[in-house]
């Protein structure tokens, strides 16, 4: 645990037996960007908008909708970022960093663009993902550990997509 | 109980995620950029892993499989839009809190826009729903169930290929 960093292929497949544990012992498939719909849900419930307007909030027994929550995934969310944090402490890797090395290398160390264009990219990201219906966890690791077709479609486009926009975004110049 | 399993499965989670560094901006945007390939080497990791074991599961009777619907229209644009979003933030919905978790405050705006896109998604529902979801809705289909041979054909295969990539990284080095 005080090592800096594990070897990906080692990490990767201990995740892989970490989902196949917890479909087995809790009948649950990794996922995550359910969550981030469910939480917009229960902001809007919270500064007074109706979300029994919204067919999406409504839809499927509510499964999108504010009493959704809490529920097995947002702690699984919350999880990851004490599991982060844990293991960032342990190993002495925290760092507060504001805005990251590679962005700063081509758009300058503003922490203000970053912020900017951060929240533009999550807010699309996510439009994105909820639409795919699943995210790199939902559709990529628990969709392709079950050969569904959903997930190699959608991960195919999650990659052509990105591989393209950072080609466009970052001119491609390496060190 | 289903809290407690969601919260240690996560702190589990999350502690892999850092220790193989996939959580950072760098690694994520370094293998869109195809100079690190970091990320792909974890997640292809955990997908033959994941593969294996879900049908030695499945095949004893022990879990359910729980498939996402295909639809074309939906994967296609929506997985379009998460890739442009993708490389722009450089977290996605899993990694965002992980990020944050070790000290990449910079990830707070994108929880904020994910939890902002939640939001429109909600709005623009009805517009997806009757212009884009019901384009190529397959329902929940496998590989194995539309190539009609048996999934251990499929996931043996599909190991192989994971094996050779991780050759080809290793052998250019990324």
């Amino acid at each position: 645990m005080n090592r800096k960093t594990w070897n990906p292929y080692i990490a990767g497949a201990l995740a892989g037996l970490l989902l196949v544990l917890s479909v087995w012992i809790a009948g649950k498939f990794l996922g995550a960007s359910t969550t981030f719909s469910r939480s917009a849900a229960v902001i809007e419930e919270t500064v007074g908008i109706d979300t029994s307007k919204f067919e999406y909030f409504t839809t499927k027994k509510g499964k999108y909708g504010p009493a959704s929550l809490p529920n097995w995934q947002l702690l699984f969310v919350i999880g990851i970022i004490v599991g982060s944090f844990i293991s960032a402490s342990l190993s002495k890797t925290f760092k507060v960093v504001k805005v990251p090395p590679m962005w700063a290398e081509r758009f300058g160390s503003s922490p203000l663009k970053r912020g900017v264009a951060a929240f533009l990219g999550g807010a699309i990201a996510l439009i994105g993902v909820r639409l795919a219906g699943g995210c790199p966890s939902g559709h990529g690791l628990s969709g392709l550990s079950q050969l569904a077709v959903s997930g190699f479609i959608a991960l195919t486009f999650f990659f052509l997509a990105g591989l393209i926009t950072a080609r466009l975004v970052y001119n491609n110049r390496r060190k | 109980m289903s809290l407690m399993y969601g919260l240690a499965t996560g702190i589990l989670f999350g502690i892999l995620l850092q220790k193989a560094e996939v959580l950072r901006f760098d690694k994520q945007v370094g293998a869109l950029r195809l100079m690190d390939m970091t990320i792909f080497k974890f997640m292809l990791s955990a997908i033959a892993v994941g593969a294996v074991g879900v049908y030695l599961l499945k095949d004893l009777g022990l879990i359910n499989l729980s498939i996402k619907g295909t639809s074309i229209g939906a994967q296609v644009l929506g997985g379009t839009l998460f890739g442009i979003g993708w490389a722009i933030l450089g977290y996605c919905p899993g990694t965002a809190g992980g990020a944050l978790g070790e000290g990449r405050i910079d990830a707070i705006w994108g929880i904020l826009g994910m939890l902002f896109g939640g939001g429109i998604y909600a709005l623009a529902y009805p517009f997806f729903k009757a212009n884009v979801i019901g384009i190529g809705n397959f329902g929940k289909i496998t590989l194995p169930q539309i190539l009609g041979i048996n999934h251990w054909i499929i996931v043996v295969m599909f190991v192989a290929f994971i094996i050779f990539m991780f050759g080809f990284f290793e052998k250019k080095g990324l």
